[in-house]
C-alpha cells in the first residue's frame, strides 16, 4: 500500500441550471479513483454550492497512482429521476508523484462535458503521501520526471544522456464498440477519454521502468500519441530520451543555469567556444582553474589533470602521444587571442607542413583494428583522408570507437532532443527518413524506405523485400523502421540519429508510419557516466573549430553515399562541408549564422485514385517516392531562393486521403557561415529557337534573380564582409598579427580555390519543358514574404534576433476548405494546397499586426484530410515581440564581442564548469572579475527569485498562465518544472448550427482546452505551460444531420517562471493586484 | 475552394477595438468588412479583402462567444475560458454597456416591456441606429433594471457592483432605470429639445432628494421610487399660492432680495404670482401617478415656458429658483414644517445645466 491519495471538494461556481423550476441546481460531487467512489452531500438549490468536504482518503498502489486519473464528476441531485451528470474533471495526479514538482493540486477546475463543453468550475484540492517502497518498485515508476521539451530543461544539468526510450500500447477503442447497440455520445466520449488517460498513464509508467532499467531519473523530449486505428483498435505511443539529470541547487550554479533564454540567444551569432564544460570529469574547482587562468602554459595545466586517463588510453591506438598534446588548448582558429594565439597560428603552419604520411598512417591501423564494423570502417576512413585529419585522426577514431561502443549498446542509438549541451553534437550528417505504408487488418504488405539527406540523393529501397507471412505487431512495425533509420545513419558516416520523431497518417485501414531524425556524430561524454572517456574527449574537441564543427561531414569523402559538392569549411577552412545541409534539430547555440532565418516551406498534393486495401497501399507505396522527390526538390529551389544554405528544424508530414496524397515540409532556412554561398538558380528552356519563349525564360530568369536579391537584402545576408571580420578581427597584437596574417593569406588562397569551384558546382538548373515545370517555378515566386516587421520560423528561435521583449502570444488556427470539383489535376490541387498555407500565414500575419516587430516562433503545421473533399490545416506558434534598435545593433555588437569572447571564453570555460550548460552570463574582459560577480550576484539573485515567485504564486488560482511551444519564457527564467500535462478532449454537439456552425464550436473547444490546460497547471502552482504541442486535432462533421465530433491532444511542461528584470517584476504584479478581487472571491469561498 | 471552417484562438484572447466598435454599432460581417475597407487598413498593411473577411468573421464570433458573459459582468472577470488582460476586460464591458444619445432619448421613462421592444425598428428607423444596437442597448438597459430593481443600498453603487461599469456609466444607468421605475414622459415634442444629460441630471437629484433613500438608506428599492409621504407633504406647499398675504409676503421677500440684481426684474415681479402657482401647482399634484408622469412636461409648460416668452437669461433663472425657496423659510407658517420635508427644502436647488437654443434654460426642480 505504498500511498495515499487525498482528495477535498471544496466548492463550486457558475454550475448551470439544471432545474428548470428553479433556476437552480442541486449539486454534488462524485470523487473516483481506480474502483473506489466518494460522493459529497448534496448542496441544494444553488449554482455556487459550498461542499466542503472532508479529505476523501483512497489506499493504492503507485501502480495505480501513475496509470489513473481521478475522476470528479459533478451531478444534478434529481429525488424522482436519475441523477443528470453536470460534467467531469480529469485531474492526472503524476506530478504530485516525483519530488522536486508539485507537492499539492489545488485550484479550480472547469467542469467539462463532453457535449456541452464547460459548465462552470470546481474547487478541489489533492494531494498524495507516498511511502517509501523498500521493496523498490517493480511495476511502477514513480519518481521517473517527464518533460516534453526536446532540450536539457533550464535549472537542470544533463550528467548522462542514455538515450532513446519507446513504448506503445494497444486496445479496443470504446467507439466502436457500441456497433450494435444505440451509440450514446456522452458515454461513448467519456469511457474514450477515460480510456486513453488511463493507457498514457500505463504507457508513462511502462516508459518509466525502462529510464530505470537504464539507471536514469527522467525522459526528455517526451512525446506521446495516438492512433486512431477505427475498428481495429487505439495505439497510444510514446518515445522520449532517458536522461540523468541533476538539479541545479547550488546558488552560483543556479544563476547561470537558469538563465534566460533571451541571453542565451544573444550568444548564438558569436562563435562560442563548443567546448563543453568539465562537469562530467570530475569536480574542477573554480579557484584552481583560476591560478591558470593567464598562464602561457595553460594548455598543459590542463592536460596535466587529465594525464592519468591520457595514460591510459593513448597508447592504444594513437602512435604520436605527444602530437595531440599541441591541440590541447582549447582554441579554435576563429577564436583566438593572447597566449593563444601562438597556438593558432602554430596550428595552421603545422598543417600545411605535416607530412601527409600521418594521415595514411593512421587510418590502416584504425581500419585494421574496426573492419569488423561497417560503419567504424566509414567513420575511420573518413577521418585518414579527409584533409583535416591529422592529428585530432586517431583520437577522434578513438572518439568514434567509444562513443559506438557506447551506442552499440543500444538497440536504437536515436536522441528525441532537438537542442543539446554544448559539445554534444560533434558532425551532423543530414536528414534521414523513413517510411511504411502499412494495412491495418493485414499482415503482409508492401513497405517503402527512403533515405533523404542534406543533398538531392534519393535512395529507394527494395520495398518488397519487407513481405513477410510473420504476424506483425504495431512493435514490429516501428522497429522495422527505426532499424531503417539506423541503417540510414549508418551510410552517412554517422552512429547516431538526432532530432528523432515518428508520426503516423490513417485513412480507413492504410496507415503510413513516418519516421525521421538527423544522422549525427556525437560526443561519447554525455552518453555514459566514467570520467575517463570525458577527460578524452574533451582534448579531442578542441580541435574541433567553433561554430562549424557540425557543419563537417562525417562519412568518407571518396565513399560518399550520395552525390554532393564538398568544399573546405569556410569557417576553418580546415574540414570539408556540404554545399548545403538539412536537419530536424534546432540550430546549434554555437553555429555562426549570417543574417536571419526563415520559414521555407514545401507543400505537395498528388491526386491517387480510390482503391482498397492492398491495392490502395501499393499505390500510395508508389506515390511516395515521387513526392519525397519533389518536397525535397522544392525545399531545395526556395532554399536557394532565399539565398541561404540551411535548413533547421525540417519537418516532412505526408498526409494520406481517400483520393490525395498531400505533403508538407517545414523548416528554417538560415545561413551558415560555415557552408558556402548557394548558387543561384538558373532556368533553362528545352526550345532554344523560339525566340519569344527566350525572352519568356530570361524575363523569368531575371525575376529569380531579383527574388534571390531582395531576400538577401530582407534576411540581411552579405555573406564575405562579415565572414572576413569575424576570420580576420582578433588581432590584438602586432606581432602575432604579421603571423596570423601570413596563415590567413593562405587560407584566402583557398578562397579563391573554393570560388572557382563554386562557380563551376553552379549546376542548379531548373529545366522548364513543359507547363508543370513552368508552373512549378511560378509557385516558387508566389511565395511572398512575411511583412515588414515580421520574422518567421519553425525552430525555437530565430537566428538572427537576440533581444526579445517579454510580450508572448501562443494561438491556434485551423482552416478547412472544400475542394471545388471532383475532377482536379494536380496542378489546382497543389494551388489550392498552397493558397490556403499562404493565405493563412497572411491572415497571422494581420491578425498580429499590433505585435510588430515581432517573430512568429516553432510555427507548426499540420495537415488532414478529414473527409474526400476536404483539407485541414491546422497551425500552432508563437509570437514573440523583439526590441528592434537593439536588433539593429547586435549585429556590429556581435563582431566585437565575440572577441570579447573569444578572449575570454576559455578561460571561463576552466572556471565555471556549470556556467556553460546554459551559458549565460555577459561576458567580461577579465576572467577574475567575473569570477568575482558571480559570486556577488548570485546570493542576491536568490533572494529576488523568492520574493518573484511568491507573487504568481499566491494568484495562481485566476493569475495568468502563458503557453507557449517554445522551451523557455522570454525575458523570464524558469525556476521549477512541476510536471507534465498530458491532456486529451472530446467535444461533439448534435446541435451545430446553435453553435455557431463549424467555426463556432471548433472556435469555443479550443478555447475550452487552452482554459483547461491553465486551469490545470494554475492548480499546480504554475504559471506557464512551455513546450506545449497540440498533437492531435481531429475534426469531423455531418452537416445534415447537425453533427460535429473533435478529439485534441496537448501536452506540455507546467513551469514556474520568475520575470528577469525588476522592472518587469513590477508589471506583472500589477495585473496580478487587478485580479485580486477574482482571486479573493475564490479563496472567501473555501 | 470554399472556406468551410477558419479559426484564430489565441492563449490571450484578441481583441480589435475597432472592429469591437462595430460590432457594438450591429454592422453585419459584410458591412464590417467593407467599413474597415473603406478605413484605409488594406493599404497600411497590405492585407487582402479575404485576409480582413477572415479577421472580422473571426473577431465577430469571439464576441459573440463572450456577449453571454458580458451580460453578468462579474463572470468575465472569473471565468476561465477566455483570458483576456483586466484592462481589457473594463474597456469589454464599458463599450458594451455604453449607449446612443441618440436611443436613449427615445427610450428613455419608458416602461422597458416587450411592447416597448416592439417598437424598437421604428426608433432604429427614426434614429438611424442599426436595430441590432438597439436591441443591445434596450437589452442592456432592462437587464441592469431587473437587477437592481428590488436591491437595498444606492442605485449607483449596486449598479457599478453588479455591472462593474465606470462610475460615470453607473450614474447614467442609475437615471436610466429611475427614469423607467417612474416614468417620466420625456417624449413629448415640448421636451425633445432636452438631452439626456439634462435628465440624468435631475434624476440624480431627485434621487438624492426625492426618494426613499434620501430619507432612511435600509429600505428595498429606495433609489428607486420617490418618498410617498415626501410627495403628500408638499400638499402643504398649496398654501404658498392658496394664502394671499403669504403669496404677498413671499414675493415682497423675493422682491427685495432680487432687486438690481436681476435683469428681468420687472418682468419677474409682474410675473411672481403666475410662476409661484405654476410651481406650487406642479408640486401638490405629484400624489397622482400620472401627474408623476407629467412632471417635466408640467414644468416646462409652466415655468420654463414663462420665463422663455420673457427671455430670462439662465443666471436670473437660478437666481430666481434660489431666492424663491430661501425666502419660504423666512415665512411663518414654514418654520416648523414636517421634519420629512426639511431635508427637501433644504436641499439646493438644482442648477440648469444647459441652455437651450434660443438662449433660455429651463428650471426643472423645485423645492
Amino acid at each position: 500500500m505504498p500511498g495515499k491519495l487525498k482528495v477535498k471538494i471544496v466548492a463550486g461556481r457558475h454550475l448551470p441550471v439544471m432545474d428548470r423550476a428553479s433556476d437552480l441546481t442541486d449539486a454534488f460531487v462524485e470523487v473516483k479513483f481506480g474502483n473506489t467512489t466518494f460522493k459529497t452531500d448534496v448542496y441544494p438549490k444553488s449554482l455556487n454550492p459550498q461542499w466542503n468536504s472532508e479529505w476523501f482518503k483512497f489506499e493504492v498502489d503507485d501502480e495505480d497512482l501513475q496509470d489513473e486519473p481521478l475522476q470528479i464528476t459533478v451531478l444534478d441531485h434529481d429525488t424522482y429521476s436519475a441523477n443528470d451528470a453536470i460534467g467531469k474533471v480529469y485531474i492526472d495526479i503524476d506530478p504530485l508523484l516525483y519530488s522536486e514538482a508539485a507537492t499539492v493540486i489545488s485550484g479550480w477546475f472547469p467542469i467539462y462535458d463532453t457535449i456541452h463543453g464547460i459548465r462552470g468550475e470546481i474547487n478541489v484540492v489533492v494531494k498524495v503521501d507516498l511511502f517509501n517502497d523498500l521493496n523498490r518498485f517493480r511495476q511502477s515508476s514513480c519518481g521517473v520526471k517527464f518533460f516534453c521539451t526536446t532540450s536539457i530543461p533550464k535549472c537542470y544539468r544533463a550528467v548522462i544522456i542514455h538515450g532513446f526510450v519507446e513504448e506503445l500500447v494497444v486496445n479496443e477503442d470504446p467507439e466502436y464498440q457500441w456497433i450494435d447497440r444505440i451509440r450514446t455520445p456522452r458515454a461513448s466520449n467519456e469511457a474514450r477519454q477515460r480510456l486513453i488517460s488511463l493507457m498514457s498513464g500505463e504507457l508513462q509508467r511502462k516508459i518509466g521502468l525502462k529510464v530505470l532499467e537504464m539507471r536514469g531519473n527522467a525522459v526528455v523530449g517526451y512525446l506521446q500519441c495516438f492512433d486512431l486505428e477505427g475498428e481495429s483498435g487505439l495505439v497510444v505511443r510514446a518515445i522520449g530520451t532517458a536522461c540523468t539529470l541533476d538539479k541545479l541547487s547550488s546558488p552560483a550554479a543556479f544563476l547561470p543555469a537558469c538563465n534566460s533564454p533571451s541571453k542565451e540567444m544573444k550568444e548564438i551569432p558569436f562563435n562560442e567556444d563548443p567546448n563543453p564544460n568539465t562537469h562530467s570529469s570530475g569536480p574542477s574547482t573554480p579557484l584552481k582553474n583560476q591560478t591558470y587562468s593567464f598562464s602561457p602554459s595553460k594548455s598543459y595545466s590542463r592536460q596535466s589533470s587529465s594525464s592519468d586517463t591520457d595514460l591510459s588510453l593513448t597508447p592504444k591506438t594513437a602512435p604520436y602521444p605527444q602530437g595531440p598534446r599541441i591541440y590541447l588548448c582549447p582554441s579554435s582558429p576563429s577564436l583566438s587571442c593572447g597566449s593563444l594565439h601562438l597556438k593558432k597560428s602554430c596550428l595552421l603552419l603545422s598543417e600545411s607542413s605535416l607530412p601527409p604520411h600521418h594521415s595514411s598512417l593512421v587510418s590502416p591501423v584504425l581500419r585494421k583494428s574496426v573492419s569488423f564494423s561497417e560503419e567504424l570502417f566509414l567513420a575511420a576512413s573518413g577521418m585518414g583522408s579527409g584533409s583535416a585529419g591529422k592529428e585530432g585522426g586517431p583520437f577522434k577514431a578513438l572518439l568514434r570507437q567509444q562513443t559506438q561502443s557506447a551506442l552499440e549498446q543500444r538497440e536504437f542509438p536515436f536522441f528525441t532532443l532537438t537542442a543539446f549541451p554544448p559539445g554534444f553534437l560533434v558532425h551532423v550528417g543530414g536528414v534521414v527518413s523513413a517510411r511504411s505504408v502499412k494495412l491495418l487488418d493485414r499482415i503482409h504488405n508492401p513497405a517503402f524506405v527512403g533515405i533523404m539527406s542534406n543533398t538531392r540523393s534519393y535512395k529507394l529501397l527494395d520495398w518488397n523485400s519487407f513481405n513477410s507471412d510473420e504476424p506483425e505487431t504495431r512493435d514490429a512495425w516501428w522497429a522495422e523502421i527505426r532499424q531503417e533509420i539506423k541503417s540510414h545513419a549508418k551510410a552517412l558516416g554517422c552512429h547516431a540519429v538526432v532530432g528523432y520523431s515518428e508520426s503516423t497518417s490513417i485513412c480507413e485501414e492504410v496507415c503510413i508510419l513516418s519516421a525521421s531524425g538527423t544522422a549525427a556524430v556525437l560526443n561519447p561524454r554525455f552518453l555514459q557516466d566514467g570520467t575517463v572517456e570525458g577527460c578524452l574527449e574533451q582534448r579531442l574537441e578542441e580541435n574541433l573549430p567553433a561554430g562549424c564543427g557540425f557543419c563537417h561531414i562525417p562519412y568518407d569523402e571518396l565513399n560518399m553515399p550520395f552525390p554532393a559538392h564538398l568544399t573546405y569549411c569556410y569557417n576553418c577552412r580546415k574540414q570539408k562541408v556540404p554545399d548545403v545541409l538539412f536537419t530536424t534539430i534546432d540550430l546549434p547555440t554555437d553555429a555562426t549564422v549570417i543574417g536571419k532565418g526563415c520559414l521555407i516551406q514545401a507543400r505537395l498534393c498528388r491526386l491517387k485514385k480510390k482503391a482498397q486495401a492492398e491495392a490502395n497501399a501499393t499505390a500510395i507505396s508508389n506515390l511516395l517516392p515521387f513526392m519525397e522527390y519533389e518536397v525535397h526538390t522544392q525545399l531545395m529551389n526556395k532554399l536557394k531562393l532565399k539565398g541561404m544554405n540551411a535548413l533547421f528544424g525540417l519537418r516532412i508530414q505526408i498526409t494520406v486521403g481517400e483520393n490525395m496524397l498531400m505533403g508538407l515540409a517545414s523548416a528554417t532556412g538560415v545561413y551558415l557561415a560555415a557552408l558556402p554561398t548557394p548558387g543561384g538558380i538558373q532556368i533553362a528552356g528545352k526550345t532554344p529557337n523560339d525566340g519569344s519563349y527566350e525572352q519568356h525564360i530570361s524575363h523569368m530568369q531575371k525575376k529569380i534573380n531579383d527574388t534571390i536579391a531582395k531576400n538577401k537584402e530582407l534576411y540581411e545576408i552579405n555573406p564575405p564582409e562579415i565572414s572576413e571580420e569575424i576570420i580576420g578581427s582578433p588581432i590584438p597584437e602586432p606581432r602575432q598579427r604579421s603571423r596570423l596574417l601570413r596563415s590567413q593569406s593562405e587560407s584566402s588562397d583557398e578562397v579563391t580555390e573554393l570560388d572557382l569551384s563554386h562557380g563551376k558546382k553552379d549546376a542548379f538548373v531548373l529545366e522548364i519543358d513543359d507547363t508543370d515545370a513552368m508552373e512549378d517555378v511560378h509557385s516558387l515566386l508566389t511565395d511572398v514574404p512575411p511583412p515588414s516587421g515580421f520574422y518567421s520560423c519553425n525552430t525555437e528561435i530565430m537566428p538572427g534576433i537576440n533581444n526579445w521583449t517579454s510580450e508572448i502570444q501562443m494561438f491556434t488556427s485551423v482552416r478547412v476548405i472544400r475542394l471545388s470539383s471532383l475532377n482536379l489535376t494536380n496542378q489546382a490541387l497543389n494551388k489550392n494546397f498552397n493558397d490556403l498555407c499562404e493565405n493563412l500565414l497572411k491572415s497571422l500575419y494581420f491578425k498580429l499586426r499590433s505585435m510588430i516587430p515581432c517573430c512568429l516562433c516553432h510555427v507548426n503545421f499540420t495537415v488532414s484530410l478529414p473527409e474526400d473533399e476536404l483539407i485541414q490545416v491546422t497551425v500552432t506558434a508563437v509570437a514573440i515581440t523583439f526590441d528592434k534598435n537593439q536588433a539593429l545593433q547586435t549585429t556590429k555588437a556581435h563582431v566585437e564581442k565575440s572577441l570579447q569572447r573569444a578572449s575570454t571564453d576559455n578561460e571561463e570555460l576552466l572556471q565555471f564548469p556549470l556556467e556553460l550548460c546554459s551559458d549565460s552570463l555577459p561576458s567580461h574582459p577579465f576572467p577574475p572579475a567575473k569570477a568575482v560577480t558571480v559570486e556577488k550576484t548570485s546570493p542576491m539573485g536568490e533572494g529576488n527569485f523568492r520574493n518573484r515567485s511568491a507573487a504568481p504564486c499566491a494568484n495562481s488560482t485566476v493569475g495568468v498562465v502563458k503557453m507557449t511551444p517554445l522551451s523557455f519564457i522570454p525575458g523570464a527564467k524558469i525556476t521549477k518544472y512541476l510536471g507534465i500535462i498530458n491532456m486529451f478532449f472530446i467535444r461533439e454537439t448534435t446541435s451545430l448550427r446553435e453553435e455557431g456552425g463549424v467555426s463556432g464550436f471548433l472556435h469555443a473547444f479550443i478555447a475550452e482546452v487552452f482554459a483547461m490546460v491553465r486551469a490545470h497547471v494554475a492548480a499546480l502552482g504554475g504559471n506557464a505551460v512551455v513546450s506545449y504541442i497540440m498533437k492531435q486535432c481531429v475534426f469531423m462533421e455531418n452537416p445534415n444531420k447537425n453533427q460535429a465530433q473533435c478529439l485534441i491532444n496537448v501536452s506540455g511542461d507546467a513551469v514556474v517562471f520568475a520575470r528577469e528584470s525588476e522592472l518587469e517584476v513590477v508589471s506583472t504584479q500589477q495585473p496580478a493586484a487587478n485580479c485580486q478581487p477574482a482571486c479573493t472571491g475564490g479563496e472567501v469561498t473555501t | 475552394m470554399t472556406s468551410e471552417l477558419d479559426i484564430f484562438v489565441g492563449n490571450t484572447t484578441l481583441i480589435d477595438e475597432d472592429v469591437y466598435r462595430l460590432w457594438l454599432d450591429g454592422y453585419s460581417v459584410g458591412d464590417a468588412v467593407a467599413l474597415r475597407v473603406r478605413s484605409g487598413i488594406l493599404e497600411q498593411t497590405g492585407a487582402t479583402a479575404a485576409v480582413l473577411q477572415s479577421d472580422t468573421m473571426d473577431h465577430y464570433r469571439t464576441f459573440h462567444m463572450l456577449e453571454r458573459l458580458l451580460h453578468a459582468p462579474p463572470k468575465l472577470l472569473h471565468q476561465l475560458i477566455y483570458q483576456i488582460p483586466p484592462s481589457r476586460q473594463a474597456l469589454l464591458i464599458e463599450r458594451y454597456y455604453a449607449f446612443d444619445e441618440a436611443f436613449v432619448r427615445e427610450v428613455l421613462g419608458k416602461k422597458l416591456s416587450k411592447g416597448t421592444k416592439k417598437d424598437l425598428d421604428d426608433i432604429s428607423t427614426k434614429t438611424g441606429i442599426t436595430l441590432k444596437s438597439c436591441r443591445r442597448q434596450f437589452d442592456n438597459f432592462k437587464r441592469v433594471f431587473k437587477v437592481v430593481e428590488e436591491m437595498r443600498g444606492s442605485l449607483v453603487d449596486n449598479i457599478q457592483q453588479h455591472f462593474l461599469l465606470s462610475d460615470r456609466l453607473a450614474r447614467d444607468y442609475a437615471a436610466i432605470v429611475f427614469f423607467a421605475n417612474n416614468r417620466f414622459e420625456t417624449g413629448k415634442k415640448k421636451l425633445q429639445y432636452l438631452s439626456f444629460g439634462d435628465f440624468a441630471f435631475c434624476a440624480e437629484l431627485m434621487i438624492q432628494n426625492w426618494t426613499l433613500g434620501a430619507v432612511d438608506s435600509q429600505v428595498d428599492d429606495m433609489d428607486m421610487d420617490l418618498d410617498k409621504e415626501f410627495l403628500q407633504d408638499l400638499k402643504e406647499l398649496k398654501v404658498l399660492v392658496a394664502d394671499k398675504d403669504l403669496l404677498d409676503l413671499h414675493k415682497s421677500l423675493v422682491c427685495t432680495a432680487l432687486r438690481g440684481k436681476l435683469g428681468v426684474f420687472s418682468e419677474m415681479e409682474a410675473n411672481f404670482k403666475n410662476l409661484s402657482r405654476g410651481l406650487v401647482n406642479v408640486a401638490t399634484k405629484l400624489t397622482h401617478n400620472k401627474d408623476v408622469r407629467d412632471l417635466f412636461v408640467d414644468l416646462v409648460e409652466k415655468f420654463v415656458e414663462p420665463c422663455r416668452s420673457d427671455h430670462w437669461p439662465l443666471s436670473d433663472v437660478r437666481l430666481f429658483l434660489n431666492q424663491y425657496s430661501a425666502s419660504v423659510h423666512s415665512l411663518d407658517g414654514f418654520r416648523n414644517l414636517p421634519k420629512a420635508v426639511r431635508p427637501h427644502l433644504a436641499a439646493p436647488p438644482p442648477l440648469p445645466q444647459r441652455v437651450s437654443p434660443c438662449g433660455h434654460q429651463r428650471g426643472c426642480h423645485k423645492t
